[in-house]
């Protein structure tokens, strides 16, 4: 047991760093704050003044705010269907016994590795580009007309793409979680006459459950600030097809040079994140118990 | 009915044979034993039976039927693994009757299935628990419970007391004695413990490299061991055996005593030594006996005797109570 003068000096010792991180975060957040009621646009500087929730009204009435908030949800909830869904499925191929077990599974972590960007400039250029790309010409090769996903289904595309970056993330998590599955268990099962897909709903979805949360905890703080692959691919368009808030928010600072809208922006993504957070945390809650 | 055949059963994984041919007959109602030392095919043996590995070559016949190559499912046996396999989550009511929902039934029969199951098992206070939340004994009868409602027409245990305390291992063993006897259905049990295998076999079956040593019930073990393997294994504290000039004069390659099969005396007998540990237990007296020659047996009495370490003693072993093996350790 720690005595009171022990606690005393615990506190002591921790402080700095709790003193640092919390510097780290409050000064940022304090400036954000000030910058959204202020009138600050780049292109007139020296105008500054307190304008009260004035950048807030013309953040959230405008058109492209509720576009934004739905592309938005709509790529982390497409991007957690398909990872989780399609990691469970690959989690379960990659658990069988095959030749070059290692090196398919280190291929199948290779997507991880690599930057966004760059990921996001490959599959735009090499494979949806409607001339060059490796679509089109499979759809030339059987005599169909190229599709031009960028601009016919952005935000499609860029949910695929994203997609494709976290699905080796959510199948490394789930294979471990398999892996620790005890073989007993599924010998039991066969034993008690249960069908593959009878062990699947009944032991394995439900080992599973907890690294399912995990991953749609861990992939929704990512996906919620999706960006890189916006700007390298549709730059947010056509029109606002495939802006989400962190490229709505940085559109209204660095194209359009308001800062006060774009802080406005930004507090308003930071209290839809804290929204999301406590749904998640009593998700959490319940699974970990 | 519950009868089980094994037809030359063989079993290889890639080059390593694991069971090189094993028949065996085990009838209806019978409690049969597979004994070994770790690493003998006992479990191998078990799962082969229930259908949790392919046998490489061979045939098993269950109640006349060939089901070598059917699914575990269909071959209405039931099993208790060494980890109990209890399913974490959920509780206790649906572990028990998920071979039941598992075999379509309806629920009010799933019901009356678990609850009388529950009842020979004392667990009807514990149905609505997860296994997380109960003890190691009662996680055991769980795996039990699972294994009787479906009412199968034989038992596989798999080392299922291993897991837990000395105590409590007691306690089980009269346990599953008493449910065989109540439910009088075939039971095949592995364990690598002969106390285990001597108290509750109607026979055993020992083991050795995927050999069978020998078959048969308890005391004829005990009595008329094949070889000197089976002699070693069986009885505790294990046989004592004797080779060289004590053994040749028997007309043998080596002899072997029971530790309780010495006379002893501190003043004349067949084989001088010395007492190394003495264990005064009180109902009985085990003596650690170097003797002269340089061999250590254990040597047991009945009730107490006064000796000590360091004290002269001399061993005769009883007439008519002596193993004797050729140098193939076969009995003579």
């Amino acid at each position: 047991m720690a005595t009171r003068h022990q606690k005393t000096l615990a506190r002591f010792m921790v402080a700095p760093s709790v003193l640092l991180l919390l510097g780290w975060m409050i000064v940022p957040l304090a400036m954000t704050l000030w910058f959204s009621f202020q009138s600050y646009n780049l292109l007139s500087p020296g105008m500054e003044q307190f304008i009260g929730w004035t950048n807030y009204k013309y953040f959230l009435s405008d058109p492209a705010f509720w576009q934004a908030m739905t592309n938005t949800l709509l790529i982390v909830i497409g991007v957690l269907v398909i990872t989780v869904g399609g990691g469970i499925l690959l989690a379960l191929l990659l658990d069988q016994p095959i030749m070059g077990q290692g090196v398919v599974r280190i291929l199948m972590i290779a997507p991880f590795f690599i930057m966004p960007t760059v990921s996001a400039l490959v599959w735009k250029n090499m494979f949806m580009n409607p001339v060059n790309g490796l679509f089109a010409w499979v759809a030339k090769a059987v005599g169909a007309q190229p599709v031009d996903f960028l601009a016919q289904y952005p935000l499609m595309s860029i949910i695929g793409i994203v997609a494709w970056q976290w699905l080796p993330f959510a199948t490394l998590i789930l294979l471990t979680a398999l892996q620790s599955l005890d073989s007993e268990q599924m010998e039991a099962a066969e034993m008690d006459g249960a069908s593959a897909w009878a062990k699947f709903t009944h032991l394995v979805l439900p080992h599973l459950s907890r690294a399912i949360t995990v991953v749609i905890l861990i992939e929704t703080i990512f996906l919620l600030s999706v960006f890189a692959e916006i700007l390298v691919t549709t730059n947010g368009g056509p029109g606002y097809a495939s802006t989400n808030l962190t490229y709505l928010v940085y559109s209204q600072a660095l194209l359009q040079y308001d800062v006060g809208g774009a802080s406005a922006g930004g507090i308003i993504a930071v209290i839809l994140a804290n929204i999301v957070a406590i749904f998640l945390m009593r998700m959490i809650g319940k699974t970990l118990e | 009915m519950g009868s089980i055949t094994l037809k030359q059963v063989r079993k290889a994984f890639g080059e390593v044979e694991v069971i090189p041919g094993v028949d065996l007959q085990i009838n209806d109602g019978e409690f049969v034993v597979f004994v070994g030392p770790s690493g003998c095919g006992k479990s191998t043996l078990l799962r082969l039976i229930a259908g949790l590995e392919d046998v490489t070559s061979g045939q098993i016949l269950i109640d006349g039927q060939d089901v070598t190559h059917a699914a575990p499912a269909k071959r209405k046996l039931a099993m208790v693994f060494q980890s109990y396999a209890l399913y974490p989550h959920m509780s206790v009511r649906k572990n028990i009757a998920f071979p039941l929902k598992m075999a379509g039934m309806d629920a009010a029969e799933q019901d009356r299935r678990v609850g009388h199951a529950a009842g020979i098992l004392n667990l009807t206070d514990y149905l609505e628990r997860r296994p997380g939340q109960l003890s190691g004994g009662q996680r055991q009868r769980v795996a039990i419970g699972r294994a009787i409602v479906r009412e199968p027409s034989a038992f596989l245990f798999d080392e299922p007391l291993s897991n837990l305390d000395a105590a409590l291992r007691v306690n089980m063993r009269v346990e599953i004695s008493e449910l065989h006897k109540k439910l009088a259905t075939t039971m095949v049990y592995v364990t690598h413990d002969q106390v285990e295998a001597m108290t509750m076999a109607d026979k055993i079956v020992v083991l050795r490299a995927g050999r069978v040593e020998q078959v048969g019930s308890p005391l004829e073990l005990y009595r008329n061991p094949a070889n000197r393997f089976v002699a070693g294994f069986i009885g505790s504290p294990n046989m004592n055996f004797l080779e060289g000039e004590v053994a040749s004069r028997m007309g043998a390659h080596a002899i072997g005593v029971r530790p309780g099969h010495f006379r002893m005396s501190t003043s004349d007998g067949l084989l001088p030594g010395t007492v190394g540990v003495a264990e005064h237990l009180g109902s009985d007296t085990f003596l650690h006996v170097d003797l002269d020659g340089g061999t250590h047996v254990i040597a047991r009495a009945e009730g107490e005797f006064p000796v000590h370490h360091g004290d002269r003693i001399w061993l005769t072993p009883q007439e008519g109570r002596i193993y004797r093996f050729n140098d193939k350790g076969l009995s003579l």
